[in-house]
This record gives C-alpha cells, sequence and structure tokens, in this order.
C-alpha cells in the first residue's frame, strides 16, 4: 500500500490497554500501555508526547481518530470524551473506528485473509466481528453484535483466524459453534491499539467519512444496562 | 477580613465550567470581573423517574451525548471562544465515577486543545461557594450548610480551599429523606418537592415527630428514622382525606427544624454571623423561612443561591474554577475523577 498523506492522531481505550497512535504520511508512531483502570491518567500524556516529538499540534492534524468500541463503556466514553474536546477546541474532525476492526487489522497484518474478532463482554458473552483484508486493510463482511459465545453467528466458508481476548475467555465454547471453520489461533491474545485505529482511518478520511466533534459518539452494542423500569406505585 | 469575592486586582479570568457528577449536565462561563457570563443545563430526571433512582450506566450515556452540544451554547451565548478564554475547570468528584469521567475527559481535552490550564474541582467545594455568585455575595468566614439528596454537612468556610466538616449525616442525607419519605407517599421519584407541596396542604398539629440528635451536643444529622415515622404512621392510620397531607407536613417539619436547630448551634459553636445554605433542598421554601428567622434573631444573615444554582449546576463549578486559577492552581494532564474525596483534602 501506498503510503498515505496525512496526518491523523489516534486513540483506543476501549479495553485492557490504553494507546495514543500518530500516523504522519504512512509512518506511524505509538504509546502503547496495558494497565487497568489507568487510561484517564494515561492518554492524554500519550497524546501530547507524540505531537511533542512530531513537532506538531493539533492545529497540524488532518483528523483524530479514536475506537469508538465496542469494549468497556468506561473505556469507550474516556476515547470519545478526550476525541471530543480535543477536536472541538482545534476545530478537527473525527473519524470513528471500530475497535473489533482495529484488533482485526493485527491479524491482517499478520497474513491473515479472514478474521473473526472477538473481545470479552463479560456476563457470558462476547463481542463479535467478522472480517476480510481488502487491499491490507480488514472490511466488516457482517454487523458487529454481543451474544453469548454459543450463539455467534457462524460464516459460511471455512479459513478464518480468530484474534482478541473473547478467544481467550470463551474459545471452546466459539470452536466447538464454529466446528473447523477457524484454521488456528496464532493472535488470539492481542489487544486493539491505536495504530491500527489510525491506520483504519486514514483510507475513511481520504474518502470523506468523517463526523464532527458532538457526533463523535459511542458504540455499546450492549444497550440493556438496566432493569426495565418498574410499574410507577 | 478576607473578601469572597474574586480578587479585582489579579488579572481577569474567564473559565468555562463543566459539571456530570450526577444526574445534571451543567455547563457555565464565568469571568471574575464580569459574572457568570452564560449557563446551561441538562436535567436527567425524566430518564431516572421510572427506575426509582439514578441508574449510573445510563447517567454516563446521557453526559457524553450533552456536554459538548452545552460548551458550544454557552460560549455563542457569550460570544466566548477558546482563544479568548483563560481556563476550563471541571467536576472531578466525589461522585458517580462513569458519570465524572465523561465531564471530566471533555474539559481536561477542551483545555488542552485550547492549550489552557485546567483546575479540578470538589463538587461540594462548588455548592459552598455558589453563593458568591448572587449580589451581595457572603464574605468569609461563614458556615455554610450543604443539604441535596446525597449530603447533608455543615462546614466551617474559613477561604477558598480552607474547610472544616462541622457535622455530617450518619445515614440518609436531608433530600433521600425527602424522596424516600415521597416514595412511601405514593408521591412518585424523586418526590421531595411533589412531598413540599403536599406538606403546604397538612395540619401541622395532627402529628408531630421527633427532632433528631437534637437533645444532645454534635452537629451530626440522622434522618433515616423520621422516614420510618413517617411510613408508620401513614400506614397504622385510617386513611382519609388529609392523611398523606398531614404525614408529610410533620415530617417536613421536622426536617426543617432539626436543620434550623444545628445550623444555630453551629453557628454558635463557631462565633460566625453569617450562614450559606446550599444544594437542592435549599430551594425549600419553609427551610429557608426557618433559617431567615433563626439568623435574624441572632442578628446575622443568611444567603441562599438562586433555586437553579442550589442544584447541581456548571456556575458553581466555573466559579470555583475561577477562584483556584486565580490563586494559582494548575491541574496536570491527567483526567482526575473519583467518587469519594473529602472536601477536607482540596
Amino acid at each position: 500500500m501506498e503510503p498515505q498523506t496525512a496526518k491523523i492522531l489516534a486513540l483506543e481505550t476501549a479495553t485492557e490497554g490504553c494507546s495514543a497512535a500518530l500516523w504522519v504520511d504512512g509512518t506511524v508512531t505509538q504509546r502503547f500501555e496495558v494497565m487497568p483502570r489507568a487510561h484517564a491518567r494515561l492518554i492524554l500524556p500519550m497524546m501530547d508526547a507524540l505531537l511533542a516529538e512530531a513537532g506538531l499540534t493539533l492545529k497540524d492534524l488532518d483528523a483524530l481518530a479514536f475506537g469508538r468500541g465496542p469494549g468497556a463503556f468506561t473505556g469507550v466514553r474516556a476515547a470519545v470524551g478526550v476525541v471530543q474536546g480535543a477536536a472541538f477546541a482545534a476545530d478537527r474532525p473525527v473519524v470513528p473506528v471500530s475497535t473489533l476492526a482495529a484488533l482485526a487489522q493485527q491479524a491482517v497484518d499478520a497474513g491473515a485473509s479472514r478474521v473473526l474478532a472477538a473481545l470479552d463482554a463479560r456476563m457470558g458473552e462476547v463481542y463479535w466481528g467478522a472480517f476480510e483484508a481488502r487491499e491490507g486493510l480488514a472490511r466488516a463482511v457482517a454487523e458487529e453484535c454481543v451474544c453469548p459465545p454459543e450463539s455467534v453467528p457462524v460464516p459460511a466458508v471455512p479459513g478464518w483466524t480468530a484474534v482478541g481476548r473473547g478467544w481467550t475467555a470463551y474459545g471452546e465454547a466459539l470452536l466447538r459453534r464454529l466446528e473447523g471453520r477457524v484454521d488456528a489461533l496464532p493472535q488470539a491474545d492481542c489487544i486493539p491499539r491505536a495504530a491500527e485505529v489510525a491506520r483504519l482511518a486514514v483510507g475513511e478520511w481520504t474518502q470523506g467519512r468523517v463526523v464532527s466533534a458532538e457526533s463523535a459518539l459511542p458504540v455499546y452494542l450492549r444497550d440493556r444496562v438496566a432493569e426495565p423500569p418498574r410499574e410507577a406505585r | 477580613m478576607i473578601a469572597a469575592a474574586p480578587d479585582q486586582t489579579a488579572p481577569p479570568l474567564c473559565v468555562l465550567g463543566i459539571e456530570t457528577s450526577c444526574d445534571e449536565t451543567g455547563v457555565a462561563l464565568y469571568d471574575t470581573r464580569r459574572g457568570l457570563l452564560a449557563h446551561a443545563l441538562h436535567s436527567q430526571v425524566e430518564l431516572h423517574a421510572g427506575y426509582g433512582g439514578v441508574v449510573p450506566e445510563l447517567a454516563s450515556r446521557d453526559h457524553v451525548r450533552r456536554v459538548l452540544p452545552l460548551v458550544r451554547r454557552v460560549l455563542e451565548e457569550a460570544g466566548e471562544t477558546g482563544d479568548t478564554l483563560d481556563g476550563v475547570a471541571y467536576t472531578a468528584g466525589p461522585g458517580l465515577l462513569g458519570a465524572l469521567l465523561v465531564g471530566a475527559s471533555v474539559a481536561r481535552s477542551l483545555a488542552w486543545g485550547w492549550g489552557l490550564p485546567a483546575v479540578a474541582v470538589h463538587h461540594m467545594e462548588g455548592h459552598l461557594l455558589a453563593p458568591l455568585l448572587e449580589d451581595p455575595a457572603p464574605e468569609f468566614p461563614f458556615v455554610a450548610l450543604l443539604v441535596s439528596g446525597g449530603h447533608t454537612l455543615l462546614v466551617d468556610v474559613q477561604g477558598v480551599g480552607r474547610y472544616r466538616i462541622l457535622g455530617e449525616s450518619l445515614d440518609d442525607a436531608a433530600g433521600e429523606a425527602f424522596d424516600k419519605t415521597a416514595k412511601l407517599l405514593g408521591l412518585g421519584y424523586p418526590g421531595g418537592p411533589a412531598l413540599a407541596r403536599l406538606a403546604a396542604e397538612g395540619d401541622p398539629g395532627r402529628f408531630r415527630f421527633p427532632r433528631p440528635m437534637t437533645d444532645r451536643p454534635g452537629l451530626d444529622f440522622s434522618f433515616s428514622g423520621l422516614k420510618t415515622r413517617a411510613l408508620t404512621a401513614f400506614r397504622d392510620t385510617p386513611p382519609d382525606a388529609t392523611l398523606a397531607a398531614d404525614v408529610a407536613r410533620a415530617f417536613e417539619d421536622a426536617v426543617v427544624d432539626t436543620l434550623a436547630i444545628k445550623c444555630r448551634r453551629a453557628l454558635e459553636q463557631t462565633g460566625h454571623g453569617r450562614l450559606v445554605v446550599a444544594g437542592g433542598v435549599g430551594a425549600n421554601r419553609r427551610l429557608r423561612a426557618a433559617l431567615q428567622v433563626m439568623a435574624a434573631d441572632r442578628g446575622g444573615a443568611v444567603f441562599f443561591p438562586r433555586a437553579e444554582f442550589c442544584t447541581d449546576n456548571g456556575a458553581m463549578i466555573a466559579l470555583a474554577g475561577a477562584l483556584r486559577l486565580q490563586a494559582g492552581e494548575r491541574a496536570g494532564l491527567e483526567i482526575q475523577a473519583r467518587a469519594r474525596w473529602s472536601l477536607e483534602g482540596v
């Protein structure tokens, strides 16, 4: 793939990993840490350091990108809050990128052509997405969903690579469900990162698929989060 | 005496304040010279009403959709931009962690993007200083009574950041007791204001509830027993047309009397003449009247913020932040949010 002329700052805080990445005309630099409950402390210093090292300011960027989920609700909202504030302040457009797609991109970069990405959604469920490599980029081939491992959508064809900690948590149940359609589990323990968010965002930005700061919002997938309202007395 | 108002000899500061600690999204612009320039609030009361209480995850999900549109609106109303501001203040706690994180992450990154200093404000400090939004503003020192759905506190306020807690509720907060009692009387949630309206029609002589913890020294409160007394009276009396109103009246009288007795005691103990009342229950009319009478009787003065600044709001955070920025305080790039945070530790 040709290095693309773009300057994009990306962040990804939806899972255990907290990361920021700066894409400058095809070269990416990244800060990445796995430190539970430290995302809020780490993310802005990471972004600040990346820009400082590159001698850039927010105003020099073409866009900001963020992992829009699915993932831990609080983590997804940390990314959203930060990208909203920074993009509004610098008047830059925003590129939302699926956290599952960013995860799948790691497998694509390692040579996979079809990827089943799974994150542990807790409560006996996984966040689930199916992707294919097209021109080196992970492209969704089905709607992302949240469901128990026993009922993930089964693809028609074999030859899939598994990626993400959903496979660590529910590997057996998922393999049983997929009945031989998965080749191997080489990337099962990798974590979504900002570098791949940036990489996927470049193409989106090139095609004008951007949103305003206010429209940079989370994708939770799990929408039933409270008991239905009780009958009013 | 230290003037409580902003220092007018220092360069003026224009500060954006963001509050998301519970179920209100509040955004405001405060200028140390020009005063409050604009403020906007989105209340989630209807969102949570059917659940009988605030659902934290729903609160966070709503905040993340509301904060930035309110920021844009407030800036436009005041005719300000990031270039004309001097800082950003945000509520860093105490409160619902997930809700706090939304406002904190937007606010901190706005300040970063604008290249402005940020300051992390204690929610209760915002309430304590809210009366400074009014004219006349109280001067330091004063006693503050903070009464809301989450807190009942008496605080000795010597100056910005110089707070000593004199007493607090050992169980339910006053506002919580109002809401729970309202629920027992079938007034829905949150029913505190509805209970106060109903009490206005009640007979003050029909029931008399105790004034908890006033028969012994000290400035702590306990309101959960009153809720039980109200339930017992309501359940064990044959129903009639005015029963609910009469119980509501006895309950409100007991809470108001108790708060007034403890406020008087706090003023006597500290020797201060000024009492400042803040928090949602501070909007209660009978409480306001009782505290006016008590303060006048002592030859002192009582200060209330207007009703909209008694409840959670961005204006008090912008104000508290401006005073702290003026004092040279600066928050780092880390996004701060703490569910628990002692007011004495700020």
